[in-house]
């Protein structure tokens, strides 16, 4: 009976609830996490598991390493260029899909494939449409006459070889992260778009602002914040995936074109068994990581305030 | 008139150019599992449809001579368990977060969020170690082990903001009427959450077939693959690809995960919004 009543008390039962998500939060995100950054400024193998710190010397080593170098611009670039490409093209998307007609449930589920099926999966059938032989697009292309005579556009050859040229095969990660997004931003939006009252946009339209004034004077400014919270989540997500480029070039082609710092912290850390240098090389995550949880965290806040 | 037919034009356009990228890979795989050999590995024949009668000789041999129906079946077990484990984790937080604790609580819910926020690819050496100390390495259960630090953060959050959503005084009425909290949250809380609870539950399970990071880093052995990573490795030998089976069991694999996910898309991208996107 007593310890009934212990358990009616709030202030007892709220700690003990949250108790077992605490302690596995710690035990298994906060204290690996802290190793994360222990490991970095060590020289732990798995071949050598008692390490002992030394400095920053990993730091310098991945710094000046060229594959490092290339790994971190093509991070950037990938980034970048993907959530561009997606911010725009799910503009359109949304103002696509939030009109109503008929089968928009069907519509619906295949645009939204890329982002609800697995993405390994999904970019297993772009190894087979970017083949070095029967790739589906280079067949397109020949069949139009852009690919495969002397005097067509895109040269004499009769393939492509997407993942086997330095700027194609980079040009095929961004179209894979492109189109594994994009549903995902156009959800938001749509989201967004429908929280805006309609009686804003009609009003305005009384007062005879045409369409892109509208745009650019209403919606977007009101879609602001949600907007910047696709951003944040998409930049993060793609800075840190491994899956596309693993799946899709495992790097390559020669020399480490399309390599980017998740998969070579596991080629080094997991793969190579240098523990500390992998490290080293996800730490580079960290400043992203620090930057979008900060802006999170004060539009959590005043999402409270308000 | 005309701008009203140009404006159509254009909306049909557009569906149709967004429907044909975004499928364009899943409907290749769907042709591509049903097509000859002969017929597939020609590069003049049209990789869109069918030159010759289909066959189902991939499938054949994705059922029967690879490890597919072992993939899948692990993808499910991990799955089961670690839906498990994330609702008797997330669902008494989520109640102390929503309903008992105050601004502390607050913080907290916050704090357990941004943890969701740190990537795989962070954490993944560290916990790699984690795994091999604790003998798991090539076993289901270090997949079972790491896979809640996504799950149960996620899923705690979209727990408090679905608990807090009804309205208090339903409960405080039981509570008047004699109840004690827990049979409070036993009877009248949890009957209502149903729906919270599954979406958490589906939503576990689609994030587990979609996570391809931690397997490739913690398990080697065919047998003890789960989907993503038995796809990729096992029927990738060197330059030899079965296209065929390839094709096919990632699109059997895709649908039903794809199919669930599309189902609660709609809360699950308010919790991910945080709130800002709700309508």
């Amino acid at each position: 009976m007593k310890g009934r009543y212990i358990l009616e008390r709030e202030n007892i039962l709220a700690p003990l609830l949250l108790l077992p998500v605490v302690i596995y939060v710690v035990l298994l995100v906060g204290f690996p996490f802290v190793m994360a950054f222990v490991y970095s400024f060590s020289n732990v193998t798995v071949g050598n598991p008692d390490y002992k710190i030394v400095g920053i010397s990993n730091f310098i080593d991945i710094i000046g390493d060229r594959v490092f170098q290339r790994s971190l611009g093509n991070t950037f670039i990938f980034t970048f260029v993907s959530i561009s490409i997606v911010l725009i093209l799910s503009h359109i998307l949304a103002e696509v899909l939030i009109r109503e007609f008929r089968g928009k449930w069907l519509v619906r589920f295949l645009i939204l494939m890329p982002w609800t099926a697995p993405i390994a999966l999904g970019t297993i059938g772009y190894l087979w449409f970017l083949d070095s032989v029967f790739s589906p697009i280079d067949w397109l292309l020949r069949s139009s006459g852009l690919l495969g005579t002397p005097d067509s556009l895109l040269g004499p050859m009769s393939n492509m070889y997407w993942l086997g040229r330095s700027g194609l095969a980079m040009a095929s990660v961004i179209l894979v992260h492109v189109w594994r997004l994009l549903p995902l931003g156009t959800v938001i939006l749509i989201a967004g778009m429908n929280s805006i009252p309609k009686e804003i946009l009609e009003a305005a339209q009384v007062d005879g602002a045409g369409y892109f004034r509208r745009l650019f004077n209403i919606t977007l400014p009101l879609l602001f914040p949600v907007i910047g919270v696709t951003v944040l989540f998409a930049s993060l997500f793609t800075f840190t995936d491994m899956t596309v480029v693993w799946v899709l070039t495992k790097g390559g082609p020669p020399p480490h074109s399309t390599q980017v710092l998740a998969s070579l912290a596991f080629l080094k850390g997991i793969q190579g068994g240098d523990l500390a240098q992998g490290a080293a090389i996800s730490l580079f995550f960290f400043p992203v990581l620090a930057g979008v949880s900060a802006i999170v965290l004060r539009l959590a806040k005043k999402a409270v305030v308000t | 008139m005309l701008n009203r037919i140009i404006l159509r034009g254009g909306f049909y356009g557009a569906l149709i150019f967004f429907i044909v990228f975004s499928t364009a890979p899943f409907y290749v795989m769907l042709i591509t599992m049903f097509k000859r050999g002969h017929d597939l590995f020609n590069p003049n024949n049209n990789p869109f449809f069918f030159n010759e009668p289909i066959t189902l000789e991939h499938l054949d041999l994705l059922f029967t001579q690879t490890l597919y129906t072992k993939f899948l079946l692990n993808t499910f077990l991990v799955g089961i368990s670690v839906v498990a484990i994330t609702i008797i984790f997330a669902v008494p937080a989520a109640l102390s977060l929503a309903r008992m604790a105050g601004r502390w609580g607050e913080n907290l819910g916050i704090g357990i969020f941004l943890t969701y926020l740190i990537p795989p690819t962070l954490l993944f050496i560290p916990l790699s170690r984690v795994v091999s100390t604790l003998g798991l390495q090539n076993s289901l259960w270090s997949l079972i082990l790491v896979y809640p630090t996504f799950t149960v953060p996620f899923c705690t959050w979209l727990l408090m903001s679905f608990f807090k959503s009804i309205p208090r005084e339903i409960e405080e009425q039981a509570l008047i009427d004699g109840c004690s909290r827990i049979d409070a949250f036993f009877k009248i809380l949890l009957p209502i959450s149903i729906p919270g609870i599954i979406t958490v539950i589906v939503f576990t399970f689609t994030l587990v077939a979609h996570e391809y990071i931690y397997a490739l880093a913690f398990i080697q052995d065919s047998g003890k693959k789960t989907i993503g990573i038995g796809m990729t490795t096992e029927l990738v030998r060197g330059d030899v690809f079965y296209w065929g089976a390839l094709m096919g069991g990632a699109l059997i694999a895709s649908i039903p995960v794809a199919i669930l996910y599309t189902l609660f898309l709609d809360r699950i991208i308010s919790g991910l919004s945080m709130g800002t996107a709700k309508r």
